[in-house]
């Protein structure tokens, strides 16, 4: 069936079988291959997109559930002429080695950050929980994020 | 100006991190190609069983499906999955084929492969396979398995396919005559290293040229390119594998598995392209799991602590066959079970035996994390039956600087001498205790604050690196005067380019800016090479990249020499920029290069080198309900010479938190029938943010390693290799008012509370005076765990 929704600030229509996820449909159709599948089971958070705003796992969402929403991928919270604050912050802290979770945390993170840029560490670390990550230990990821607040907090003063 | 160049030892920030932040990573299942096929495989749900039939006409008549692979369309004798380390003639009669022929020997081994326009149909059309498989009872451990009574290989009459034996001095005289004797049962559980990344594979076969391409290869492209040229009777220079960008190997990844011949070979079956993407359940029950031991030690002490024997029989469920490198575990648990420890006399024999479970292959710190638990809970043991502080207990048997390079015991079958290579393990123990805060938190050992039981341990390892036998390493000035790197070492996620590039530029004297990349991952880009395991990587490509720079720089001497008419010796390079003649005539090297000159270096390695140090903590644990939380976690290592801080103290701190999963969570469990009972992430726990908040590490290079010109040893293992016996030997000094000595990884909560309530002090104490030979209280184990 055709459906229609947007995906980093662009109108799609895409032609999608009512049981293609919507991570398969961002990765094979709309060729977003920065978003990941890790489990297909809703437990790694490497799919992780923001749909309307909040971090869900695209894995366990029909694409045709994303009729009508704004999806953003990490393609979107990306630029092209430098690293974000929060990609900058995750590369100082060496928060990533094989880059494979690293959209996932990027994109919970930055909706972490969106709604509570004041968020302790501990906060981070549950809400992090949802995501899973082989290489690092966490620990550089929950202070890159940390050190991230700080653009957060000047873009939504409080 | 001179350019002084100082990029190896500078914690400088990663060159892959700006693809991977933004998403534009490449990895195998980012690959589409025009009418591209996509395969899946049938996997046996039987664990033992003979195979009766197959009929898979009614999958082959779903609208989609292009072809169903089964043995028959192979052909007798199906290829063998190949031993690429200790390949012993022994082996080779316990190889995997890729895809079942007469029997199936364990849940999830490959019994068919459909292709299909979609990956959706092709497992739509697995569900339409009949398959028709004789059960056989299986066989569901080790103990099982050494009782030959169903066997999994009938011509060969046993279950046992090698066995190791590990031996130095003459153990059984030690034994004889020593004061104080203990014995002891261990055990580590089955895990694996899952990285976050499932395989895949796209495999191209273009007829006209006869050539086959792989994608999605990694950590060994060189021999899987051999193995797989071979098997399909195509020259070598007829394929090349590509590695694409990796998420995490940890070991486990890149081997040669089945699929590593039947995608390529149905690509080639059907002159299309073919993609396979592994799906995480497939991964649980198919990627090489590990850890699995039991290990029955001996130790023989004077009363003053001084070491005398090790010796002891070990059992490891290497699972239903014996592929790539299914033997490194067992072996490594034999050869380094005295660690850095100074043990004269050795014998300890490890056997391989065989079960109805997913085959094992090698995880990060392969057969260390558990023979460093054997040790290291037994250290702490035999200091509390002696009355001797464990840190002295420890410092009296570490091997001292003086005594470098120091021999170990001795593996058969096969032989090889093996010598730790440099360092002072009594610096980084008393650095480790000092980070900590020992004198301090030691006082806190077996008290009961708030309800919880507080322990503190230290451990001490070893981690061996820089497996030879070569590395091959490509420089090119390019005619924009830039270098480019290619090298036959592979890249998974550790910082590989980055790394390289720092070692390329303090080689070349030029600022990083002037390597215009580093190039790995493919079969075509350097004459040979040997990849990414046993973590040789920076040793061994790096050493290679040194000898490359030099003979480029010999190179563009001779290029200049032929210039100004001189000997190339009275050439100059300035800033890896410029050719000085003897006359101060110059000129640039973009110019000189021409359409590029390119020249490769080598360097080959028969040692191995042993980063070091210790690992301390300091736990609670609530007797109430098992669990344990980590309050505090050093790890000290010294590794010869740091390339990039930032990288390796990212590599220690991610290797606990790996080994703390093992220490307390993981664990593949199967039921007496063979299944795996933990076949997703909602079974098969791993750490998670929440879990090990508390870790630090200080890499060190203090002593460098004397068998490579950079000095550097194999680091990114040594935060893993001690996790298990210092958790372990935590949570025995948090308890140890109660008796309670662990005797399994991991610690669950159920076994810690099972301990806590069998725990008997009267007994335990009455042993701890006798201190003379003492047994494990029995032999059979908790349930729990």
């Amino acid at each position: 069936m055709l459906i229609r929704f947007e995906v980093n600030g662009s109108a799609v229509e895409v032609e999608a079988e009512p049981r293609l996820t919507l991570a398969d449909c961002l990765r094979h159709q709309l060729r977003l291959t920065g978003t990941h599948i890790g489990c297909e089971h809703g437990v790694c958070g490497a799919c992780t997109v923001l749909v309307d705003g909040d971090a869900v796992r695209s894995c366990l969402m029909l694409a045709v559930q994303a009729e009508g929403a704004k999806v953003t991928t990490v393609e979107g919270l990306s630029d092209d002429a430098e690293l974000t604050p929060l990609q900058k912050s995750f590369r100082k802290h060496h928060a990533l080695q094989c880059g494979f979770c690293t959209p996932g945390m990027i994109t919970t993170a930055h909706a972490l950050l969106s709604e509570e840029p004041e968020c302790d560490a501990g906060r981070v670390r549950e809400v992090l929980s949802g995501n899973l990550c082989r290489c690092t230990g966490y620990i550089p990821i929950v202070e890159a994020v940390l050190e991230a607040r700080a653009a957060y907090q000047q873009k939504t003063p409080a | 100006m001179k350019t002084v160049n100082a990029f190896i030892g500078s914690p400088i920030e990663r060159l892959e991190d700006l693809r991977f932040l933004r998403g534009r990573g490449q990895y195998v299942d980012d690959l589409a190609r025009p009418s591209m096929l996509h395969a899946a495989v049938l996997r046996s749900s039987v664990a033992h069983g003979r195979m009766r039939a197959i009929d898979t006409a009614a999958a082959r008549a779903l609208p989609g499906v292009h072809r169903v692979i089964t043995a028959e369309d192979i052909g007798a004798p199906v290829p063998r999955v190949p031993m690429r380390l200790q390949p012993l003639p022994d082996f080779v009669r316990f190889g995997q084929p890729v895809i079942a022929e007469t029997k199936v020997r364990y849940v999830g081994e490959a019994l068919a492969l459909v292709l299909a326009d979609s990956p959706a149909i092709a497992e739509d059309a697995l569900a339409l396979i009949e398959v028709d498989i004789e059960p056989l009872p299986a066989v569901a451990d080790s103990r099982a398995s050494a009782a030959d009574q169903s066997l999994l290989f009938e011509e060969t009459g046993t279950n046992r396919a090698m066995l190791f034996r590990a031996t130095r001095g003459d153990a059984a005289a030690a034994f004889k005559d020593a004061p104080y004797v203990r014995r002891e049962t261990l055990r580590t559980a089955r895990h694996m290293a899952l990285p976050l990344e499932p395989r895949g594979l796209l495999a191209e076969w273009d007829a006209a040229r006869g050539k086959l391409t792989v994608s999605g290869g990694a950590k060994v492209l060189f021999f899987n390119r051999r193995t797989l040229a071979k098997e399909m009777g195509l020259p070598e220079s007829a394929v090349e594998y590509v590695e694409n960008d990796v998420g995490g190997g940890f070991g486990a990844r890149g081997e040669f598995y089945p699929e590593d011949y039947l995608v390529p070979f149905a690509a080639r079956l059907t002159g299309r392209p073919v993609k396979w993407t592994e799906d995480r359940r497939e991964q649980l029950m198919c990627l090489n799991h590990a850890r699995e031991a039991e290990c029955e030690v001996e130790i023989a002490c004077a009363r003053d602590g001084t070491i005398l024997g090790l010796r002891g029989h070990v059992h490891v469920d290497v699972g239903a066959y014996m592929r790539t490198n299914g033997a490194v575990g067992a072996r490594n648990i034999a050869q380094f079970m005295s660690g850095p420890y100074r043990i004269p006399n050795i014998d300890i024999d490890v056997a391989l035996q065989l079960t109805n479970k997913t085959p094992v292959g090698t995880y990060r710190g392969p057969g260390r994390f558990e023979t460093d638990f054997f040790r290291e809970r037994l250290l702490d043991m035999v200091a509390r039956d002696l009355n001797l502080d464990r840190v002295e207990f420890r410092r009296r048997n570490l091997v001292s600087r003086q005594e470098m390079p120091y021999q170990i015991a001795t593996i058969r079958p096969f032989d090889k001498e093996e010598e730790l290579d440099s360092g002072d393990y009594h610096a980084t123990l008393d650095r480790c205790l000092a980070e900590i805060g020992w004198a301090e938190k030691a006082k806190l050992a077996g008290k009961l604050i708030d309800g919880r039981y507080h322990g503190v341990a230290v451990a001490c390892f070893i981690e061996g690196g820089a497996a030879g036998p070569k590395e091959t390493a490509r420089m090119v000035l390019e005619p924009d005067g830039m270098y480019s790197v290619y090298v036959g070492s592979s890249a998974v996620g550790q910082g590989l380019e980055t790394a390289f590039a720092q070692i390329a530029a303090d080689a070349l004297e030029v600022p990083m800016e002037r390597i215009k990349g580093v190039f790995h991952g493919s079969t075509s880009y350097v004459s040979d090479g040997y990849g990414a395991y046993h973590s040789r990587s920076v040793v061994m490509g790096g050493s290679a990249m040194l000898a490359a720079a030099e003979n480029l720089r010999t190179a563009i001497r001779e290029a200049a020499a032929k210039r100004f008419d001189c000997n190339h010796e009275q050439i100059k390079i300035v800033d890896g920029r410029t050719a000085v003649g003897p006359n101060g005539a110059s000129i640039d090297a973009a110019e000189l290069a021409g359409e590029g000159i390119s020249v490769e270096g080598a360097f080959l390695n028969s040692k191995h080198t042993y980063t070091y140090g210790a690992h301390a903590a300091h736990v609670t644990v609530d007797p109430k309900l098992g669990h344990v939380e980590l309050i505090d976690y050093v790890i000290i290592e010294d590794c010869g010479r740091a390339i990039n801080p930032l990288t390796l103290h990212g590599q220690a701190i991610g290797a606990a938190v790996q080994g703390l999963g093992g220490a307390f969570m993981e664990q593949l469990r199967y039921d007496e029938d063979g299944q795996l009972l933990t076949g997703s992430l909602a079974d098969y726990l791993i750490p998670t943010a929440s879990d090990f908040p508390n870790i630090r590490a200080v890499v060190l290079d203090e002593y460098p390693s004397p068998i490579n010109p950079l000095g550097a040893k194999g680091a990114g293992e040594g935060g893993i290799i001690a996790v298990g016996g210092v958790m372990a030997n935590a949570v025995a000094n948090a308890l140890s008012s109660l008796c309670v000595e662990p005797r399994q990884l991991p610690l669950s909560p159920q076994y810690i509370w099972e301990l806590v309530q069998q725990a008997h002090p009267a007994i335990a104490v009455v042993d701890a005076a006798r201190g003379g030979r003492i047994e494990s209280p029995a032999n059979t184990p908790p349930t729990g765990a």
